[in-house]
């Protein structure tokens, strides 16, 4: 008997609609099928027009993010029997702007990771050829560096969603991914960026950035983090305002 | 292969007599539709509400602070003063404040404690110190002060 299960999912035409509507499409309910097979299946034989965005299918590129059933998911790693006997809800990420179906805008995101400077910083322009790092040097940073930009995290955040110009968990996770490595002379440009009502200072620490981000980065452990720090540089600078660089 | 765009090109429009501005071009892109976010958000999720709880909860902090002062400048003016401030407590309103006052303080230090091991990442040996071992203390100490004000409190009956 060929069982099937029903996915509700969000369509959106710029052209056609003001607002996004679900529309039902029944799919086979296999047990090594994913939400972005299914999604494969409604385009190959049901209905072409479609639109998601997809690579690897293996929890790489980041770029199959959804919201299924009101969680942010990548579209890769649920399960279709995780939600049997269903119907299954998916829609596009929350807290961005929707181009078309469950496609979401993310060059407001990739501006604010610009700003957070997420690469290596070094005095001599890194013309010194590999710089040596211990593997305890590494692991001060290891778990930041897993971060894929699937930006779970970003739709999980209801600051993102409230403030625009928050800077969100992910960049801010990275910035304290090159904060912490041990190659890195960037710090204090970061400062200014990071040390700032729309920077860390912006995080409340609701928590579920860390909870939906599929690579275990902890977003939330990264930022806390970072405001320890911001405060004992800020208290230094003001209890000894000469002993700055 | 040419497309019709190219006749616009700067070379055509030097030498054209009636030449007009060149166009301005503005990047496309689709309508996009930006979800509006309700007022009530927080109550989809009930890791959201207790966000909010919390963030309400130092509301009961300021008001614990602000009693707190209030009884102290109660003590300074004397048993008089100190015995209306007693009196104002034992109203039934003023005690059900206190009482929703004092579920938020708990909040607000369980929530505070919690959030250490998150900020502080202490290594010995190369690993990283569960964070337990970081709240723990933090419970056990403040558990410790509480217990010792309720020895005094009793002890001076």
């Amino acid at each position: 008997m060929a069982q099937t299960i029903t996915l509700h999912v969000a369509r959106y035409s710029p052209e056609r609609d003001t607002e996004p509507y679900l529309q039902p499409y029944e799919v086979p309910l296999k047990e090594e099928w994913v939400i972005l097979d299914a999604l494969n299946y409604i385009k190959d034989k049901l209905d072409g027009t479609l639109t998601f965005r997809w690579s690897c299918r293996m929890g790489i590129c980041g770029s199959c993010g959804y919201t299924v059933n009101n969680e942010p998911k990548l579209g890769c790693a649920a399960f279709l029997t995780q939600y049997a006997p269903g119907p299954i809800k998916i829609e596009p990420l929350r807290n961005f702007p929707v181009v078309r179906d469950l496609v979401v805008e993310v060059s407001e995101f990739l501006e604010k990771l610009k700003k957070v400077k997420p690469w290596l910083i070094h005095e001599d322009g890194n013309e010194a050829g590999e710089y040596l790092q211990t593997p305890d040097q590494l692991e001060e940073f290891r778990q930041y560096s897993m971060c894929i930009n699937c930006l779970l995290c970003y739709a999980a955040c209801p600051i993102a969603g409230l403030d625009p110009v928050f800077i969100g968990p992910a960049a801010l996770a990275l910035a304290h991914r090159y904060n912490k490595d041990s190659r890195d002379q960037g710090s204090a440009e970061r400062m200014a960026v990071l040390s700032h009502p729309e920077g860390i200072w912006g995080c409340t620490f609701v928590g579920e950035c860390t909870k939906v981000c599929p690579k275990h980065v902890d977003p939330a452990g990264a930022i806390q983090q970072y405001k320890l720090t911001a405060a004992i540089e800020g208290m230094k600078q003001f209890l000894m305002p000469w002993g700055q660089r | 292969m040419s497309s019709p765009r190219q006749a616009s090109a700067p070379t055509a429009s030097k030498t054209s007599v009636h030449s007009s501005p060149a166009p301005i071009y503005t990047e496309f892109h689709p309508r996009w539709y930006r979800p509006p976010i309700s007022t009530y958000w927080w109550l989809g999720k009930w890791a959201y509400v207790k966000f909010i709880l919390r963030e309400l909860s130092s509301v009961a902090v300021a008001w614990t602070v602000a009693l707190t002062l209030y009884q102290i400048s109660a003590l300074v003016r004397g048993p008089a003063a100190y015995s209306r401030f007693a009196d104002r407590m034992s109203s039934p309103v003023m005690i059900a404040v206190n009482v929703v006052a004092f579920a938020f303080l708990l909040l607000h230090s369980i929530t505070w404690f919690n959030l250490a091991p998150k900020a502080m990442v202490v290594r010995v040996g190369g690993r990283r110190v569960p964070g337990l071992l970081i709240s723990g203390p933090q419970f056990l100490a403040w558990i410790a002060a509480s217990a010792i004000i309720i020895a005094i409190v009793v002890m001076w009956r």
